[in-house]
């Protein structure tokens, strides 16, 4: 066994389990809010990535104002869906919603395709270039600012969530929409608050997941392996999310380094199904209280 | 009742849901300040749709209020959503409890502070507990967990952190022991002498309601068909028959149930 070999996947696993953990963190906000699993999570992280192609290589911007206006842009966008087609299904039944989001997903796959073209494209390089080694191991740059930045926002959001009362008004919308407005809590501004802010997440994610990987308009399928790491650590936990990110990155890391990029897939999912049976409501998520 | 300068005034409100069912015709009442004034009525009499409108989380059922006024503190509702109503001091305590059974006692009160200021509400959580010791004790457990009672104590306390003007109680005896449902009572008198909050209590308990209200109003298919001083409504017949379950005054005394024939009487206020 080449153990440098071997924790220098466990390194490359890390990085991109931190970028599953940050936009599982967005899947969650969500959940936790509104009881809607946002499966246009993985287009809306694309769209981010995109527009900082477009700021940056289009309009030929500096890449720090890029950055920012790519994630204020989506967040923009992120509300605009939320006053446009979300507000006005206030009430009605999570799973409506939950549809509306995959539709939504579609949609922007196709606004993105009409801007930009469908061939994947590359970001243009803007993360330190010298190689990182932890002891001998070595570590590409990218996936390592990637991890260090998203374990920064990860941690960010863990701490508020324990402290600030907003986390309170957040669960207590999710838990009934109307109980919550009816003891002063502005649920259609914690709606669009939470999508600003998740769509403002995803975006960044999505900047540093395409400058490791590029980008093109189906990279949305990257929601669907973050969908996996949510429902692994609990569609409600904000740690689950950060735990099982890294879980999923390093499984998928090592299954593709030992067995074959095709067992990359088989290998999260076998995760998802033996958590499942397990753990119905993921490892960390809220059992719903039953009441007899 | 009139009263000079109610703090809940209602005149001729129509609610239809869906734009086809027409759920209130016309209801008018009023509380005074001070006041808990009772609202009794049957099944679907449209009890919990009046407080409802009062709230505006009409709103969020697709109801939509048609016509007439709904004055809160001399201002109209109209303008307002529910969490506005509830920031200028109109609480409404949901029927079924409506407890957030995921988060703890505690954070149940933290969502209410959202109505006031935050620093005012933390200092209401002691008051809170002191109305209700038993929620102090269940302070860090899930709410979900807590007995129906319990549950109707946080709601009721949830309404307290507001230090609301009024509150809109939704048939709080629903689902209680008859024990429990006493409590739930003399809290709510006491609520009432001690913080000088109005309550408009919808309930299908009329003798535990008429017991701590200073009037009351009977509905029926959407209007109100009686009102008047709680005392006089309790020794009014029709009331006695068919809210106190008193029997039948006068014509056959002592009548066996095999004889009862509700529509053989019908009710004077039926036209």
């Amino acid at each position: 066994m080449d153990w440098l070999f071997f924790s220098e996947i466990g390194l490359a696993g890390l990085g991109s389990g931190g970028l599953y953990a940050l936009t599982g963190l967005a899947l969650v906000l969500i959940y936790k809010a509104t009881r809607v699993v946002n499966m246009a999570i993985g287009e809306i992280l694309m769209l981010g990535a995109y527009v900082f192609m477009g700021f940056s290589a289009g309009l030929a911007l500096p890449i720090w104002a890029s950055i920012i206006l790519a994630i204020l842009v989506t967040g923009l966008v992120g509300g605009v869906v939320e006053r446009a087609i979300i507000r006005p299904m206030l009430g009605e039944s999570a799973i409506s919603i939950f549809m509306i989001t995959i539709g939504l997903g579609s949609v922007l796959i196709g606004v993105v395709e009409i801007i930009w073209g469908a061939n994947p494209q590359r970001l243009i390089e803007f993360m330190p270039k010298d190689p990182i080694f932890i002891l001998d191991a070595y570590l590409s740059p990218k996936v390592g600012y990637a991890f260090l930045i998203a374990a920064i926002v990860v941690g960010l959001f863990l701490i508020i969530f324990r402290t600030w009362r907003g986390g309170v008004a957040l669960r207590a919308t999710a838990g009934d929409q109307a109980a919550a407005y009816s003891m002063g809590i502005n649920v259609p501004k914690v709606f669009s608050s939470v999508w600003v802010l998740t769509s403002m997440i995803a975006a960044g994610a999505g900047i540093l997941v395409g400058s490791i990987g590029g980008i093109s308009p189906d990279m949305g399928v990257y929601g669907l392996s973050v969908l996996v790491v949510v429902i692994v650590g609990g569609l409600d936990s904000l740690l689950g999310a950060l735990i099982a990110g890294i879980l999923v990155g390093l499984i998928e890391t090592y299954a593709g380094a030992y067995l074959g990029g095709e067992f990359k897939m088989l290998a999260t999912f076998m995760l998802l199904v033996v958590v499942l049976v397990i753990r119905p409501y993921g490892l960390f998520g809220t059992h719903e209280i039953e009441r007899l | 009742m009139t009263s000079a300068d109610p703090i809940l005034d209602i005149r001729n409100i129509e609610v239809v849901y869906n734009n086809t069912i027409q759920v209130l015709r016309g209801l008018s009442l009023s509380v005074p300040r001070g006041a808990i004034v009772a609202l009794l009525g049957s099944n679907g009499a449209g009890k919990s749709t009046t407080l409802k409108a009062i709230s505006r989380l009409l709103e969020l059922e697709k109801g939509e209020l048609n016509s007439g006024e709904i004055l809160f503190d001399g201002q109209s509702v109209k303008g307002d959503k529910p969490h506005e109503l509830v920031r200028r001091g109109l609480f409404h305590v949901m029927e079924g409890r409506r407890v957030f059974e995921d988060l703890t006692v505690e954070e149940n009160l933290t969502a209410a502070t959202y109505a006031d200021d935050l620093i005012e509400a933390k200092k209401r959580f002691e008051l809170v507990y002191e109305y209700f010791p038993r929620l102090y004790e269940r302070r860090d457990g899930l709410a979900g967990y807590l007995s129906g009672g319990e549950q109707q104590m946080l709601a009721i306390g949830r309404a307290l952190i507001a230090n609301p003007k009024i509150i809109l109680l939704d048939e709080p005896s629903l689902g209680l022991s008859p024990l429990f449902t006493e409590e739930i009572f003399s809290i709510i008198a006491r609520i009432n002498n001690e913080q000088g909050t109005s309550m408009l209590l919808v309930e299908q308990n009329a003798a535990m309601a008429f017991a701590v209200s200073d009037y009351g109003y009977i509905m029926e298919t959407g209007k109100i068909v009686l009102d008047g001083p709680t005392d006089v409504l309790t020794n009014d017949a029709d009331v006695q028959e068919f809210y106190l379950g008193m029997g039948g005054h006068g014509e056959e005394e002592n009548k066996s149930f095999r004889d009862v024939k509700h529509y053989k009487r019908r009710k004077r206020w039926l036209s």
